[in-house]
C-alpha cells in the first residue's frame, strides 16, 4: 500500500522527521518497507534507519511556472515554443509535448497554463530512458533554438512513468513558487498485515498514527449537496443473500461531465500506484484509497435501458448454471454456483466485490451515475478471486474483510468527490439495505488479565484510556472495561478471541517497546531431554570423527530421478498436486539416491569424497492418509584412499572393506553390538560385493559397491562408488543408554600367530566364529593381518593368518593354558571348516 | 731420586703424547686404536703398573699414585673426546635430516557438520539451557494440524501468508512451517507445562531464488504455563538473540499478525555488519528480521488441550538458514541444499 505524505497530511498534522515518522508507522504494524522521495529533501539520518529512494526537486531549480503562449518551432513540427514566466522573468521555453499543440498559434492564452518548470541545472530523470535516470539539465540546442530549461513531465519528476506529455497543473498554482513547496511528497510504502485491511486506505494509516502519537484524526471530506431531486423511485434493491450481501448502499448523480480530474487529484492517484481515468471513475478510486471501501459506478441510462426504459431492480444473487459475465477487462468469464453477483433485471452486471461489467460501467458519454458501495462475505469474494484468477484493488480488500458501515460512508464521499470533479446533482438521500449487520459483540477485559497476558499493571481505566485512542466504546466497571469496536474493524472477534485481539490492541498502544522484559518465572517442566535426537547427534559426531562430510538434500525430487538407481514399478510415491518444477514432483523414497547426486554434483571436484545424510523417506500406506516418515542414513565414498601428495604416488580407490571399516568403526563407537554382515545379491550393487547389515535380529541395511550398470546411470568417475543405506530407527534403538568400562589388565597377555588354510568359500566371519569359540574367555583380539592364495597352499585354498591375544583378569597366563586353548582352536577349524593349520 | 724423577717425566710424557694423539682424533675407529694404544694391557701407562714391582718398595705407593692418575686423566680425556665426537657425529647427521618446514603436511580427513546442523545445534543449546528441549514432528501433515488447528480456516485470508504445497492424497500437505508441532506437542504432554523447540523441515510453494528455497529449516519454540506473559516472551527472545548474536546487539519486537499467536511480532535485531546505520544486508533499515513470535492464541491452546483461562504461553519460530546467511553473509540461499563441496567445507 502506497501513502502519500500529502494525503495522510489531509487527516492527521503530523510534521515528524521522515524516519521518525517510517518508525512510528512500523511500530504500529504498518510496517515500512521503503519511503520514496517526490520532490522533498533527503531527510537527516536520526538514528531511525530506513533507505530512501527517489528524487529531491532543488528549491531553486523547480518552479511552478504559467505557459502565456504556444508557439510554432521554426525548424520542426513536433516541437513547440513556449513564451513562459517564473515568476521572476520571460523565457522562451522549448518541449515537444504532444498535450501543448492544442494551444499552438491561438496567441496569448487567455488563461496561461501552469506548469512544472525546471530550470538549467536541475537534476531530474531522464525522459527518454527507461526506468529511472538521473539527469541534469544542460544548455544545448535543438534544430537551432537555443534550450536550456524544460517544462516536465511526470516521469521526469518521478511522480510516476507517465512521459506523454507535461504536466497541466491547476489553474490556482501559484506562479513562481518553488515545485517542492506546491506539490513536494513522500511516499510510504508499507506492508498491510492480514488483520488490518481496515488500514489499507489512508484513513487507516493516519488513524494508527493518531493513536500511536496520541493526536487528533482530522475529518477531510467534501461537503455534500443533496440538491437533486430524491432518489427514491429510481431504483430497487433485492438483496437474495444476506450471509454474501450483508449490505447494500446505492447513490445518484445526476448531469456529470466526465474529463479529466484535477491534477491533484491525478498526481496522488499516481503516487498510490493507480492511473487515473477520468474524473467519475478517478473519484470512486480516490474514495476507496482514503477509506478502504471499495466503489463502483455504473452508468444509470444503460441499467434503466436494460429495464426497458423503467426505474432497474438491482438484485444481487448467486450465478446459475451456465451464467457467463464479460468483465471490464473484456473476458468472459464462467461462474460458479456460489459466485455472487450484482445484476438487474436482465442479467449479471458485475462480479461482486471483484470486478465490474463492461456493459454497464462508465464511459465519457455517460451523464446518469448510479454509485454502488457495498459489503460481501470476504470468504466467498476470496474463493471467487481465486478461482477466478482475478486480483483487483476490489477484491484485495473484500476477500479480507470490509466493514459493512463504510458502504455508506463510503458512497457519500465519492459522490462528494464526483459532484465536484465531475459537476451534477446528487439525488436526495440513498437506497440502502443492511439486512445483516456484524455482530456488536461486547468484550470484558480485566485488568488481572492485561497483567496475565501481557505483563504490565494497567488500570481499568488506563486501558480504557489507550483503547479509545482507536475509537474503542468504553465503559469501565470496577477493574474491568467493557469495550465496543468501533463501526470500522471486523478483525475484533468476541469472547477468548476478542479478549486476545484487545491484548494486542493494548499491547500496540502501549508499546512493544515499553513492555518490560521478563525472564521465564513459571514452573519448569519434567526435564525429559530427547533421547533419540541426543542418540542422532552422537551418531553425526561419529561419523564426523571419522572423516566425513555431512550433507542435507532436498527431499523433494522426481521418480525418473530415483529410477536411475533403481527403477521400481508402479512405487507409491507422495506426490504433488502443484508441483512447481518437473524435477521436483514427489517426496523421496531413497534417500541414497539423492546422496549419490552429491557424489555425481562434486567427483570431478575431489580426488576422494566421503559424505553421508541423516534424513526421511516418505513410504506412502496403502491404509492411512500420511505416509511413514522413516529416517535412515546413507554414507557414499569414492576416489582415493589416500589423494596424491607431494611425496604420495596416489593409492588404491576407496573399495568395500573401507565403507564396512567405516560401519565398523561407527558401531564400536556407539557401543552397538552383535552387528553381522551377510553377503546379498540387491540390484543395486555389485553381485559379489554387497552385504546385509544386520543389528542383533534386525536387518538394518545394506552396503556395497555399485553394480556397474547402476554406476554407468550417473556421471561418475572412474572408481568405484561405495555406498550404505541404513534404518537409523535400528542402529539408534541398538545404541545402549549405558555400558560397562572394562578394567585395564594388570596381567600381561600372551600373543600369538595363527595361520589358517581353509577352502575359498568359507568366509572370513566364519572362520573367526571358530576360533572365537575355541578360544573362549582366553581370547581377548583377534586380527586377521594377511590372506594369501597360491601354489604353496594348492588352488581353491586360501591361507588367513591372525593375530591372537590371550588375556586373564586375575593371572599370568601359563605356557600350558594358551596351548591347551590354541589346540582347541585347531582342532574345532579342523572339525567345523576342515581346515588345516599353515606350516 | 733420580730414579723418581725419571719416572715422573716417564709419566708426563705418556700423558702428554697420550693427549696430543687424542686430541688429533676425529673419528670412532681411531678413537678404538687410541684407547688400545694408549690405555690397552701393553700401553705405556699400564706397563708402568706391571713394572711397579721392580721399583723400590718405599716409591711404590707415590709411583703407584701417579701412574694412576694418568690413566684416570687419560680415562676422562677419551670420554670427553668421546662425547664430543658423539655430538659432532649427531650434529652431522641431524642437519642431514633438515626438512623444508614449509613443504604442506599430510592433512587427515576432516570431516564436518553440514552448516545448517551446525546453526541448527547453537539453537538447541541456547534454549536447552533455558530448560526448552527439543521435540520432532511430521513433515507431510494434514490440513488440520498445518492449518485448522492453529486458527487459520480454509478461505481465511491468513492462508494467503502460506504457499502451500498441496499432495494428491485430499487434505495432505507439506507443512509449510513447524508450528503443526506445537499441536502435537501440547496434546502429548497437556495439562503439564510445556517448554519445546520444534526444529525440522518445511516447504513452501516459491520459485527457488538467490533469497526463497522451497525447502527450509524451521525451529519454532513454544512455552505453556500457567504464568506466561508478554513480557516473559520478550525477555526469553532477547537472551536467545544475545547469545547467537552478541551480548551487546540490540532488538526490537515489531506488531506483526500470525493467525496462531495474539499479540504477534516480529523481532528485528541490530544490523551487525553495518550497526544499525543501515546498508545493503538490512536493506537500509538498520535492523535484520530474525523471527516471528507472540502470544499463543486461546483458540490453539484449547485445540492443544489447554484451557486459555488458566494458562498462557508463548510461540516464536525462526529460520535457521536465514539466520547462517546473515551471520556468514552467505550470497545465496540455494548453496544449503546444492551440497557443493567447496561451499560445505568452508564451515
Amino acid at each position: 500500500m502506497k501513502i502519500p505524505l500529502s494525503w495522510l497530511k489531509d487527516y492527521i498534522d503530523v510534521n515528524l522527521p521522515l524516519p521518525h515518522l517510517a518508525h512510528e508507522l512500523t511500530m504500529c504494524g504498518l510496517e515500512v518497507d521503503e519511503v520514496e522521495l517526490v520532490g522533498l529533501p533527503a531527510p537527516q539520518d536520526d538514528g531511525h534507519g530506513f533507505k530512501f529512494t527517489g528524487i529531491t526537486w532543488q528549491r531553486d531549480k523547480f518552479v511552478v511556472a504559467e505557459v502565456r503562449e504556444v508557439m510554432p518551432h521554426p525548424n520542426a513540427d513536433r516541437l513547440v515554443l513556449c513564451r513562459l514566466f517564473d515568476g521572476t522573468e520571460e523565457l522562451v521555453v522549448l518541449t515537444g509535448a504532444p498535450n501543448l499543440y492544442p494551444y499552438k498559434d491561438r496567441g496569448a492564452l487567455a488563461q496561461p497554463l501552469k506548469v512544472a518548470y525546471a530550470r538549467e541545472g536541475a537534476q531530474l530523470y531522464d525522459g527518454h530512458q527507461p526506468g529511472q535516470v538521473l539527469t541534469t539539465l544542460k544548455r544545448t540546442k535543438i534544430r537551432g533554438v537555443e534550450s536550456f530549461s524544460m517544462v516536465c513531465s511526470e516521469k521526469e519528476l518521478g511522480i510516476s512513468e507517465e512521459h506523454e506529455g507535461v504536466i497541466i497543473l491547476d489553474p490556482d498554482a501559484p506562479t513562481g513558487m518553488p515545485l517542492v513547496d506546491y506539490m513536494g511528497d513522500a511516499v510510504f510504502e508499507i506492508s498491510i498485515l492480514p488483520n488490518m485491511i481496515r488500514n489499507a486506505c489512508v484513513v487507516g494509516v493516519a488513524r494508527e498514527l493518531a493513536a500511536q502519537l496520541d493526536m487528533p484524526l482530522k475529518k477531510s471530506a467534501p461537503k455534500l449537496a443533496w440538491d437533486g431531486p430524491s432518489i427514491e423511485g429510481q431504483v430497487y434493491l433485492q438483496i437474495s443473500d444476506p450471509e454474501l450481501n450483508p449490505r447494500f448502499v446505492l447513490g445518484l448523480l445526476r448531469g456529470v461531465t466526465p474529463g479529466a480530474s484535477p491534477y491533484w487529484v491525478q498526481r496522488r492517484l499516481r503516487l498510490a500506484g493507480m492511473r487515473p481515468i477520468s474524473n467519475v471513475v478517478d473519484a470512486t478510486n480516490y474514495a476507496m484509497l482514503a477509506l478502504g471501501e471499495p466503489l463502483h459506478a455504473f452508468d444509470y441510462d444503460v441499467l434503466v435501458k436494460r429495464a426497458g426504459g423503467k426505474p432497474p431492480t438491482i438484485i444481487t444473487r448467486t450465478a446459475k448454471p451456465g451464467e457467463k459475465l464479460t468483465t471490464l477487462d473484456d473476458v468472459e468469464r464462467d461462474l460458479n454456483d456460489h459466485t455472487i453477483l450484482v445484476c438487474d433485471g436482465a442479467g449479471a452486471l458485475s462480479l461482486a466485490g471483484v470486478m465490474g461489467g463492461l456493459e454497464s460501467e462508465v464511459t465519457p458519454e455517460t451523464r446518469n451515475v448510479l454509485l454502488e458501495g457495498a459489503s460481501w462475505n470476504f470468504i466467498n469474494i476470496r474463493r471467487t478471486s481465486g478461482e477466478q484468477r482475478l486480483l483487483s484493488e476490489a477484491s484485495y480488500r473484500f476477500s479480507r474483510g470490509i466493514h459493512p458501515a463504510l458502504a455508506q460512508e463510503g458512497v457519500e464521499l465519492c459522490l462528494g468527490y464526483m459532484a465536484a470533479w465531475s459537476g451534477g446533482e446528487i439525488a436526495a438521500g440513498l437506497v440502502d439495505a443492511y439486512p445483516n449487520p456484524p455482530p456488536d459483540a461486547e468484550v470484558e477485559l480485566s485488568a488481572a488479565e492485561v497483567r496475565r497476558g501481557l505483563g504490565i499493571q494497567l488500570t481499568a481505566d488506563e486501558m480504557a484510556t489507550l483503547l479509545r485512542r482507536l475509537e474503542f466504546t468504553c465503559t469501565v466497571q470496577g477493574e474491568s472495561v467493557f469495550v465496543k469496536t468501533p463501526p470500522h474493524r471486523l478483525d475484533i472477534g468476541s469472547g477468548l478471541t476478542g479478549k486476545a485481539d484487545l491484548l494486542e490492541e493494548l499491547a500496540r498502544l502501549y508499546g512493544y517497546d515499553n513492555i518490560p522484559a521478563t525472564r521465564l518465572g513459571d514452573e519448569l517442566p519434567p526435564q525429559r531431554g530427547n533421547p533419540l535426537q541426543e542418540k542422532e547427534e552422537l551418531l553425526r559426531d561419529m561419523l564426523v570423527r571419522l572423516g566425513l562430510q555431512e550433507t542435507v538434500t532436498y527431499r523433494l525430487t522426481s521418480p525418473e530421478r530415483e529410477a536411475r538407481l533403481l527403477a521400481v514399478a508402479d512405487a507409491p510415491y507422495v506426490r504433488l498436486a502443484n508441483p512447481i518444477a518437473a524435477e521436483r514432483t514427489v517426496m523421496r523414497r531413497s534417500l541414497l539416491a539423492s546422496t549419490l547426486e552429491v557424489i555425481e554434483k562434486n567427483n570431478r571436484l575431489r580426488e576422494r569424497l566421503a559424505i553421508f545424510e541423516i534424513g526421511p523417506v516418505f513410504l506412502p500406506q496403502p491404509d492411512t492418509e500420511l505416509p511413514v516418515e522413516q529416517q535412515r542414513l546413507t554414507i557414499a565414498l569414492t576416489g582415493l584412499r589416500l589423494p596424491q601428495a607431494w611425496d604420495q604416488r596416489p593409492q588404491g580407490a576407496l573399495d568395500f572393506y573401507d565403507m564396512k571399516g567405516i560401519l565398523e568403526a561407527l558401531f564400536t563407537g556407539l557401543h552397538v553390538e552383535r552387528v553381522g554382515y551377510q553377503p546379498l545379491e540387491h540390484p543395486v550393487f555389485h553381485p559379489g560385493k554387497c552385504a546385509a547389515v544386520q543389528v542383533g535380529e534386525q536387518p538394518a541395511g545394506v552396503l556395497g559397491e555399485l553394480h556397474p550398470q547402476v554406476k554407468a546411470r550417473y556421471d561418475f568417475g572412474n572408481h568405484p562408488v561405495l555406498a550404505a543405506e541404513l534404518d537409523l530407527g535400528v542402529i539408534l534403538g541398538a545404541v545402549p543408554f549405558r555400558y560397562d568400562a572394562v578394567a585395564v589388565p594388570a596381567y600381561p597377555p600372551a600373543l600369538e600367530d595363527l595361520a589358517v588354510i581353509v577352502p575359498e568359500e568359507t568366509t572370513a566371519q566364519q572362520v573367526a566364529e571358530v576360533i572365537r569359540q575355541g578360544g573362549g574367555k582366553l581370547l581377548v583380539d583377534l586380527q586377521l593381518f594377511d590372506i594369501y592364495r597360491g601354489a604353496q597352499i594348492g588352488a581353491g585354498k586360501k591361507s588367513l593368518a591372525y593375530k591372537l591375544t590371550y588375556q586373564a583378569q586375575d593371572h599370568t597366563l601359563k605356557e600350558d593354558e594358551v596351548r591347551q586353548a590354541r589346540n582347541r582352536i585347531i582342532r574345532r577349524l579342523e572339525q567345523a571348516l576342515g581346515a588345516s593349520l599353515r606350516a | 731420586m733420580v730414579q723418581d724423577e725419571q719416572w715422573a717425566t716417564d709419566l708426563a710424557a705418556i700423558e702428554e703424547q697420550a693427549l696430543q694423539a687424542l686430541a688429533k682424533i676425529s673419528d670412532e675407529s681411531d678413537l678404538q686404536a687410541w684407547r688400545t694404544l694408549h690405555l690397552g694391557r701393553s700401553s705405556a701407562v699400564m706397563q708402568t703398573f706391571t713394572r711397579l714391582g721392580q721399583a723400590p718398595k718405599e716409591q711404590r705407593p707415590a709411583l703407584g699414585q701417579a701412574a694412576n692418575r694418568v690413566k684416570q686423566a687419560l680415562e676422562s680425556a677419551l670420554a670427553l673426546r668421546e662425547q664430543a665426537l658423539g655430538q659432532a657425529e649427531l650434529e652431522r647427521s641431524l642437519s642431514s635430516e633438515r626438512l623444508d618446514v614449509t613443504l604442506p603436511g599430510r592433512q587427515p580427513h576432516l570431516g564436518r557438520l553440514h552448516i545448517a546442523t551446525q546453526t541448527l545445534r547453537e539453537i538447541y543449546r541456547v534454549f536447552a539451557e533455558m530448560g526448552f528441549q527439543v521435540y520432532r514432528s511430521r513433515e507431510v501433515e494434514t490440513d488440520a494440524f498445518n492449518f485448522e488447528l492453529l486458527n487459520i480456516p480454509a478461505y481465511h485470508p491468513a492462508r494467503d501468508m502460506w504457499d502451500t504445497f498441496h499432495t494428491t492424497t485430499p487434505g495432505v500437505v507439506l507443512r509449510t512451517h513447524t508450528s503443526p508441532g506445537q499441536i502435537h506437542a501440547m496434546r502429548e504432554f497437556a495439562p503439564e507445562p510445556v517448554r519445546v523447540i520444534l526444529p525440522g523441515m518445511c516447504y513452501r510453494y516459491e520459485q527457488s531464488s538467490v533469497r526463497h528455497e522451497i525447502q527450509f529449516n524451521q525451529v519454532e519454540v513454544l512455552a505453556v504455563g500457567r504464568g506466561i506473559t508478554f513480557g516473559d516472551l520478550k525477555g526469553t527472545l532477547q537472551e536467545f538473540a544475545r547469545r547467537l548474536f552478541g551480548q551487546n546487539v540490540r532488538t526490537r519486537l515489531r506488531p506483526s499478525y500470525f493467525p496462531f499467536t495474539e499479540p504477534s511480532a516480529e523481532m528485528d535485531v541490530e544490523c551487525f555488519v553495518c550497526g544499525g546505520a543501515g546498508c545493503q544486508i538490512c536493506k537500509g533499515s538498520g535492523w535484520l528480521e530474525i523471527l516471528g513470535c507472540g502470544m499463543v492464541h486461546p483458540l490453539v491452546l484449547q485445540n492443544g488441550g489447554y484451557d486459555p483461562a488458566v494458562y498462557s504461553g508463548f510461540a516464536a519460530g525462526m529460520g535457521p538458514e536465514r539466520m547462517t546467511i546473515l551471520r556468514y553473509r552467505i550470497e545465496d540461499i540455494r548453496n544449503f541444499w546444492g551440497n557443493d563441496v567447496r561451499f560445505l567445507e568452508q564451515f
